[in-house]
């Protein structure tokens, strides 16, 4: 799906890298927190779906090899990561829709599920408060 | 154990303690480094991961550390330490979805408890040493030219 | 529509099955409490990878319709029984939060 299309699907609007607005994804993964995503994703040219508009989110997608970024809930990065999306050419996108609605929309629309890697989640210990 | 390879490469970077600002340089560096020496996309993935997740647990839990990028003939090894608590139980640490972060650090999207398993699951040879009240030394080895699944 | 006829639907499995007649009125998937608190709305099946026990009662506040854990993910049995005791429903799904979140979507707007 071509980012132009998933712009036009959520009203969002090209933060940056509008002139890649061509560019393809094929998949997408949803999460705020980003060890989920540097656990779970193994593919390249996904769309990260995110409410954080930190900086690290565009580091985690620069070093992942994402294909964009997009922001939800209304979201705008500050000017420094946009500044250095623009340098890493990524795009990002930002929408007013929550997340709920943007993975309903885009996966109605035929964008598919980035594949899972192999992890031993099932086992998992869960989450120990600190002592 | 074999002698050691020739170190074709060497960096080191300083890691600040919690400069959420900055957190994340050092990967973007490392992987910068990597491509430029003409790695393969999987193995610059695999070692961008790895100093990520070392890079936020040194920057939210250490005192401030360094990380030591090493790439020789065969391997690329990348080494942190740090100054700071120590872990007192690195099985329990490394397991999926433990975690002692502060509810800070999850509101800004880490802390999950993956760091330790993630970046084992992303190396070929992992290890860990740890003393309490002083900090934690860990090294991640991805071995180059051989099969990873 | 009806929660036990959304996991049937979307295929996820109960964890803890409180009261599977619940309504159910949209989604809202965040991991993030503090948007939960502000923004998720009574009826909602929550979909968040937090399982720490600060979860049931972000739930029970908002009076969500559960809480979905995607990729497999488990809570701890201490969450799990403060769930029950809470009268808050837990399901797991298999696949990733996109894609229960596309699902349950595409089923409560065909």
């Amino acid at each position: 799906m071509k980012l132009a299309e998933i712009a036009k699907l959520l009203d969002a609007q090209f933060v940056t890298g509008a002139d890649q607005a061509e560019r393809e994804v094929a998949r997408a993964f949803a999460a705020d927190l980003l060890s989920d995503v540097l656990a779970m994703v193994q593919e390249e040219g996904v769309l990260l779906i995110t409410g954080m508009i930190t900086p690290q989110v565009v580091r985690v997608a620069e070093v992942m090899n994402m294909g964009a970024v997009l922001f939800v809930r209304g979201k705008l990065p500050p000017q420094a990561t946009v500044e250095y999306a623009t340098g890493a050419t990524i795009p990002l996108l930002a929408t007013g829709q929550d997340m709920y609605e943007t993975c309903g929309t885009l996966y109605r629309a035929g964008l598919l599920p980035a594949k899972r890697k192999g992890f031993p989640l099932g086992n998992a210990f869960p989450h120990a408060r600190h002592p | 154990m074999p002698s050691p390879t020739r170190v074709i490469h060497k960096r080191i970077y300083e890691v600040a303690p919690r400069d959420l600002e900055r957190a994340g340089t050092v990967s973007t560096a490392v992987r910068r480094e990597l491509l430029a020496l003409g790695m393969t996309p999987d193995i610059v993935r695999r070692a961008s991961i790895i100093c990520f997740e070392g890079e936020m647990n040194m920057v939210l839990y250490s005192e401030g550390g360094r990380i030591i990028l090493l790439v020789r003939d065969d391997r690329v090894e990348l080494l942190f330490s740090d100054r700071g608590p120590g872990i007192a139980d690195i099985d329990l640490a490394s397991q999926p979805g433990y975690s002692t972060a502060p509810d800070w650090a999850r509101e800004l999207g880490f802390g999950a408890g993956f760091g330790i398993n993630n970046m084992e699951q992303n190396s070929d040879l992992f290890k860990i040493r740890s003393r309490v009240g002083e900090g934690t030394v860990v090294r991640a080895t991805i071995l180059l030219g051989i099969p990873f699944f | 529509m009806e929660l036990r006829k959304v996991i049937a639907e979307i295929g996820i499995t109960t964890l803890v099955g409180a009261d599977l007649a619940r309504e159910v009125r949209g989604g809202y998937c965040s991991d993030l409490l503090s948007d939960v608190l502000a923004h998720a709305q009574a009826g909602d099946l929550w979909i968040t990878h937090q399982r720490h026990l600060n979860v049931i009662a972000v739930a029970k506040l908002r009076d969500v319709a559960g809480v979905v854990f995607p990729r497999g993910l488990r809570p701890s049995a201490d969450v799990a029984a403060r769930a029950q005791a809470e009268g808050v429903n837990l399901l797991i799904a298999e696949g990733t939060a996109f894609e229960v979140a596309g699902k349950l979507y595409r089923f409560l707007h065909p």
